[in-house]
């Protein structure tokens, strides 16, 4: 086993998603077929190849700091769930 | 006669320029066919009829003199439902996106709105692009109108559906993996999957940031070059996009084939791959060298990693794009008292199992320990799939392949996970590399059209669509239409 269940848990955990028993047993047996499949890559001698950065030869892509028009306010908030006096709003916190 | 529904870009350029039909009776005709096939075919999750026909409506009082200086002007689409309307519902098949109406338009509807097209609606998905099928929608699968019993390919399934089934003239779709190509494959069209950085990104809800590209599904190749005319170019809002020339696509369309030099990569025709698709590439492949192309085979030796690798990679990013989705600024939130309950709950509920798989595979190849095995493993390997391509390209023109490795499956034949990523096992290599593809019709395999997959160099396009031509005028393929009208009474 590459992934066991208390991993594909607190890897669910860390993206705030709740798995049920039976999704996590589903999860691993199936993260564990895909990983054992991307395992092929070890066959590779990559320790002189350089990482990809990006596939084209772009860099630093910049634009004049120069004042732009975004979204005014009653856009910004028009999908939001909740929001009050021009903010958005969440459950508490504490 | 073909209905109006039924004809290409060009065809109906010529009709409605020389003032025979009106946009409005364009439109009429989509409408009325959308009526008819959607309730089977299900392409769509959104329809703007109503806005559709005063739109049309403008256009006419413009006059037709007008009208015609514009490349696509009273030409009805539709547009993948990941790609931002304003004021038009934009889901990408999630319950997370399922209430969410952009305030701004992507740069692709300001492009074809100024070319004065017609959108007619929003087009079914795998959820957040997420699929090879449209099954992984959150709202229903999308049925290939070929045959209602089979996907039509995913992740832009209901676009492509939308053309074959003739209810559009063409869609746009995007493609991290094969998203364009697998359904234009599937469904009988040309799918064109642009150079990465040729087309805006502005405005598309994304997957894989460092993989997706916009591209058009069309019903020819003349139309494929009609539609990137219009969408390709930089765009400062996308970073991504590159200040490359536009040349006018429509000029590569030349039948002759003379001298080109295509190489064959011998590894795309894989153990996994229908012996009856193999027996149609090739047999393309000898119409290829009757129009004048030089055919070899070539190898590009790490071709069977680029299926692990984008998926750790894609997985990655998306683990990374999707953390966005958090019940405070837009889309869905679940009553909760709490803040952490309603993150969690909100994610719990609103993604979908395909969705949650990626995320957590992703998530997993970034995490500490595995970083370096996975993630920073796979663009290394990356740089080598890259390596294979200039390699090849140093010597030939482009590369041709199948698309996809077989026909259209039925729904829920492929339930395991890495049995549907192996659909993408031609395609994938592309997106890593950020090189052009189209597929385009090459058969049918008891009536279910086959692609032939065509791939460039960076930037060029125009070779693409030169050769895709050149094999499409000396065939019929693209001239075939599913039989709906039995299917649907």
């Amino acid at each position: 086993m590459i992934i066991s269940h208390e991993q594909v848990e607190t890897m669910a955990f860390l993206n705030q998603i709740e798995l049920s028993a039976e999704e996590k047993e589903q999860y691993t047996a199936q993260l564990n077929v895909i990983l054992k499949y991307a395992r092929i890559l070890e066959q590779l001698d990559t320790s002189q190849v350089a990482p990809m950065i990006h596939v084209l030869p772009l860099y630093n892509v910049w634009r004049e700091d120069e004042v732009g028009v975004g979204l005014d306010r009653e856009q910004a908030l028009q999908n939001a769930p909740e929001s009050e006096e021009g903010y958005f709003k969440v459950p508490r916190i504490l | 006669m073909a209905k109006l529904n039924q004809l290409t870009i060009h065809a109906l350029r010529d009709l409605l320029d020389s003032g025979q039909v009106s946009p409005t009776e364009v439109l009429d005709a989509c409408l009325k066919r959308i009526e008819q096939v959607d309730p089977q075919v299900k392409a769509f999750i959104t329809l703007i009829p109503e806005a559709a026909r005063a739109r049309a409506k403008q256009l006419e009082d413009l006059g037709k003199d007008k009208l015609a200086t514009h490349s696509l002007a009273g030409i009805p689409f539709a547009l993948k439902d990941n790609l931002c309307t304003k004021g038009i519902l934009t889901t990408c098949a999630s319950r997370m996106l399922a209430n969410f109406i952009p305030p701004y338009d992507s740069a692709m509807v300001e492009k074809l709105e100024a070319a004065c097209a017609i959108t007619i609606g929003k087009a079914n998905l795998d959820e957040f692009s997420m699929g090879s099928s449209t099954e992984t929608s959150s709202f229903f699968p999308t049925a290939n109108p070929w045959d209602l019993e089979r996907v039509p390919g995913g992740s832009s399934g209901g676009s492509a559906a939308a053309v074959a089934a003739d209810e559009v003239i063409f869609a746009l779709g995007s493609d991290a993996g094969g998203s364009l190509r697998i359904p234009a494959a599937f469904c009988g069209l040309v799918g064109m999957k642009p150079t990465y950085g040729r087309v805006s990104r502005y405005g598309l809800i994304s997957y894989a940031p460092s993989l997706d590209q916009i591209g058009p599904l069309t019903k020819d190749v003349t139309d494929c070059a009609l539609v990137l005319n219009t969408i390709a170019g930089h765009d400062a809002r996308d970073a991504n996009s590159v200040p490359v020339e536009v040349p006018d696509y429509t000029s590569f369309l030349k039948e002759d084939l003379q001298g080109l030099r295509i190489g064959v990569p011998r590894e795309y025709f894989f153990p996994g791959l229908d012996p009856r698709v193999k027996e149609l590439v090739q047999k393309a492949l000898l119409r290829l060298e009757e129009l004048g192309a030089i055919c070899e085979e070539v190898s590009l030796p790490h071709t069977e990693y680029a299926l692990p690798v984008y998926h750790l990679i894609s997985t990655a990013e998306a683990s990374s794009t999707l953390a966005r989705y958090d019940g405070v600024n837009y889309g869905y939130r679940a009553a909760a008292d709490d803040l952490d309950t309603m993150l969690q709950k909100t994610r719990t509920e609103a993604f979908g199992p395909e969705v949650k798989r990626r995320i957590i595979l992703g998530t997993y190849a970034l995490s500490s320990g595995c970083y370096d095995a996975y993630y920073l493993k796979a663009q290394k390997v990356r740089t080598l799939i890259k390596q294979d391509f200039d390699q090849a390209f140093a010597q030939y023109d482009l590369l041709v392949s199948p698309t996809a490795p077989g026909v259209a499956f039925s729904f829920g034949e492929k339930e395991d996970p890495l049995s549907m990523y192996l659909l993408d096992f031609c395609t994938n290599p592309l997106n890593l590399a950020g090189l052009p593809g189209i597929s385009i019709p090459c058969g049918f395999i008891q009536k279910m059209p086959v692609g032939l997959q065509f791939i460039g160099r960076p930037f060029s396009e125009g070779t693409l669509l030169q050769a895709a031509y050149a094999y499409e005028q000396s065939t019929e393929w693209h001239r075939q239409k599913p039989d709906l009208d039995n299917d649907c009474i």
